[in-house]
């Protein structure tokens, strides 16, 4: 059970996909560009979901405990 | 004071009998006005805290499509810190739904009733009731009866809303009375902070009403109709190739087809239940179901806001299916990708099923699991389940359409309104 | 002693105008690394992070040549530019005009990068304003440089200039081309099964 989650905000996401690239493992994208988050960051994955995080020139993710409510 | 549990109370100043039959909402007889209706269910008891429970205890649950229990809402709210908001939604954005506007028409003080009860219990000191502005008749009908309330009742403030099916969505209809446009916000949580930053209630205008009645004659009564697990009655809309539509009030849990038979339906190839956010039920498969949540479970549907279409076999249910696709890609708010470009190609592709286009089943299911989830609010799930039930249940005629057999002509059962302005 | 030695000398004066020059260069770059970020270029070998992450980088570096070059110009006393002129406009007793287009330049940089500091804190649309604004501090910059830059009527600032120049036009000019729409399927549907990709081994440490 992965201690984190990230949680898009659709309405801010742009489909830029600099997050799907700099965690492939976790974020695709889909056929219009905008991201697919799997549920749940392995702990190892955990630096490069936060520079995801970073990255978005959309500010559209967040990283979220798992056992606090993110989302809608 | 200690309850017990299978005789329930009645507050000591009633004077009028308790209504035994289910025309509990829309009323036998008598009109609108404020006389009548207290001559009909008597004064409001005055409402504190205790109600929540009693409607706890009810089961009743939400009348807007979604279902949720009622009371639960109500403790959600209670929780919060500061004086609470409650706002009646009577916006009833789903096109063919007619229940609320009928609802307010003939019995709007019943309504109102609701609200200012639930008010009350939550200690609240702002409550609002919604309605779209292009119903001008409901609207003046609200405003009637307004007025015909007692001074020493607390001020209800009407809202209207724009023209648009999203508008009526709880976050966006919050986000519309704090004077931004009617568009869902994402994440926000409106029983923390909602109209004007306070926790925030928004209610179907029909659970208001029963709740007006749960507060007069309590959570044991409410049960005495419909199943347990969903107790009461509820108003559907009821229209389509049948000899009388109209919106009717049924125990929860009747038989649909019996319902189809008061209604005089025609030959019914499927059944649209819920509305353009429900699903279809094959024609072969409606008997013997219920009309509740639990039955339609079986045949993988929900009641929602409590419309239902017959669709005879004599049209082409393709044609009506292409409708709602492109009324859903109309209706996106245009705040996230997959709603904006998905619900598009969602509606292409059901064009395509419609004109014979052999790819385009495949393209319709592939989008349509992609889209589910997407979007800040349920329209893309909304689109991807009515398209998904329709893949389903007409999957047979989608090789006549690919062999320009289909030769049934294009009714128009189910329209696709324009959306109006977002401000 | 030693300090007016220092702040006369020659070597402060080649300071300030290298690091002026310098952070003209990779304002440029920032400027049009900004517009490769928003016109969404990628390719397999160039992917959209690397441009946001360099673009913020480079812009980071500029920022620091700047302050080296506002920084060796207040100290330096052969040049009459008071503290305050670093931050206030047209408040510099030598060349007043050239040197006020430099500050104003520099508050607007100020301002980027304190609104980008605090993005979390804000709407998107207010960054966004307040991010419009380098497209203005840019020519500010360059008119700056050629009108009080002393190495101007060199060749190889004037070549230097007309590089950046000709490098921000193309940028402009693509940045007010028609905006992309993402692309519809039009080719083969893809399974969503599969979208999800294992990271490849990488020969070095972790990053």
């Amino acid at each position: 059970m992965s201690r984190f989650r990230l949680v898009l905000d659709p309405t801010a996401c742009d489909g830029h996909g600099v997050c799907a690239e700099l965690l492939p493992e976790g974020i695709a994208l889909d056929d219009w560009g905008f991201p697919i988050i799997a549920a749940g960051i392995a702990d190892d994955h955990l630096p490069h979901a936060r520079r995801a995080v970073s990255a978005c020139p959309a500010l559209a993710l967040r990283m979220v405990r798992t056992d606090r409510h993110g989302g809608p | 004071m200690t309850r017990t549990a299978a005789v329930p109370t009645r507050p000591a100043a009633r004077r009028r009998p308790t209504p035994t039959e289910t025309a509990r909402l829309l009323p036998a007889s008598g009109g609108p006005t404020y006389r009548e209706h207290l001559d009909r269910v008597g004064p409001l008891p005055a409402a504190g805290p205790g109600l929540i429970q009693e409607v706890l205890e009810s089961g009743l649950r939400g009348r807007g499509g979604a279902g949720f229990p009622t009371g639960r809402k109500m403790v959600a709210v209670r929780g919060r810190r500061g004086p609470a908001v409650v706002v009646a939604n009577g916006t009833e954005g789903e096109p063919l739904s007619a229940k609320d506007r009928v609802l307010l028409a003939r019995n709007p003080h019943l309504v109102l009733d609701g609200l200012v009860a639930v008010g009350a219990a939550l200690r609240g000191d702002r409550i609002i009731i919604a309605v779209e502005r292009a119903r001008q008749d409901t609207v003046a009908a609200l405003r009637h009866a307004l007025v015909e309330r007692p001074d020493h009742g607390p001020v209800i403030e009407l809202v209207q809303t724009p023209s648009r099916y999203i508008a009526g969505q709880e976050t966006a209809l919050v986000r519309w009375i704090n004077g931004g446009e009617a568009r869902p916000v994402f994440g926000n949580r409106i029983y923390e902070r909602g109209v004007a930053g306070r926790p925030t209630l928004v209610d179907n205008v029909e659970t208001l009403a029963h709740v007006g009645l749960i507060a007069r004659f309590g959570a044991g009564w409410f049960r005495l109709i419909g199943p347990p697990a969903e107790p009461g009655s509820m108003l559907v809309t009821v229209t389509g190739g049948v000899d009388r539509p109209g919106v009717y009030e049924v125990p929860i849990g009747s038989s649909l087809t019996q319902l189809l038979g008061q209604v005089g339906a025609r030959r019914v190839q499927a059944l649209l239940v819920g509305g353009y956010f429900g699903t279809w039920v094959g024609g072969e498969r409606i008997a013997a179901v219920p009309l509740s949540a639990e039955g339609l479970a079986t045949v993988g549907s929900r009641p929602g806001c409590g419309v239902i279409v017959a669709l005879p076999d004599d049209v082409c249910a393709w044609a009506e299916v292409a409708t709602v696709a492109e009324f859903y890609s109309a209706h996106s708010a245009g705040q996230c990708g997959p709603c904006v470009f998905g619900l598009e190609d969602i509606a292409r592709a059901v064009r395509g099923v419609l004109a014979g286009d052999p790819e385009a089943e495949a393209a319709a299911r592939h989008w349509t699991a992609m889209v589910k989830g997407r979007g800040a609010c349920h329209l893309p799930d909304g689109a991807a389940g009515f398209v998904e039930s329709a893949l389903d249940v007409f999957g047979g005629e989608i090789a006549d359409h690919r062999l320009g057999r289909c030769q049934r002509p294009h009714h128009g059962y189910l329209p696709s309104p324009a959306p109006g302005d977002w401000r | 002693m030693i300090a007016a030695a220092f702040t006369q000398s020659k070597e402060l004066w080649y300071v300030m105008r290298a690091s002026g020059l310098v952070s003209l260069i990779l304002l440029t770059l920032t400027l049009v690394l900004g517009v490769v970020n928003v016109r969404r270029y990628a390719t397999p070998r160039w992917p959209r992070a690397v441009t946001t992450l360099l673009h913020r980088n480079v812009a980071v570096l500029a920022v620091v040549f700047l302050g080296v070059h506002v920084g060796t110009a207040v100290i330096d006393t052969d040049v009459p530019v008071g503290w305050w002129a670093g931050l206030v406009p047209l408040a510099s007793r030598w060349d007043r005009f050239w040197v006020g287009l430099g500050t104003l330049s520099v508050d607007i940089m100020i301002a980027l990068v304190v609104t980008s500091l605090l993005r979390a804190r804000m709407t998107h649309r207010t960054w966004r304003a307040v991010h419009w604004l380098a497209y203005a501090s840019w020519p500010l910059a360059m008119a700056h440089g050629f009108g009080s830059g002393t190495d101007s009527s060199a060749w190889w600032a004037r070549g230097v200039y007309v590089v950046c120049l000709l490098a921000v036009a193309g940028a402009v000019v693509w940045r007010l081309q028609r905006p992309i729409a993402p692309a519809s399927l039009s080719g083969p549907v893809g399974s969503l099964d599969n979208r999800f990709a294992p990271r490849p081994a990488t020969t070095g440490g972790s990053s």
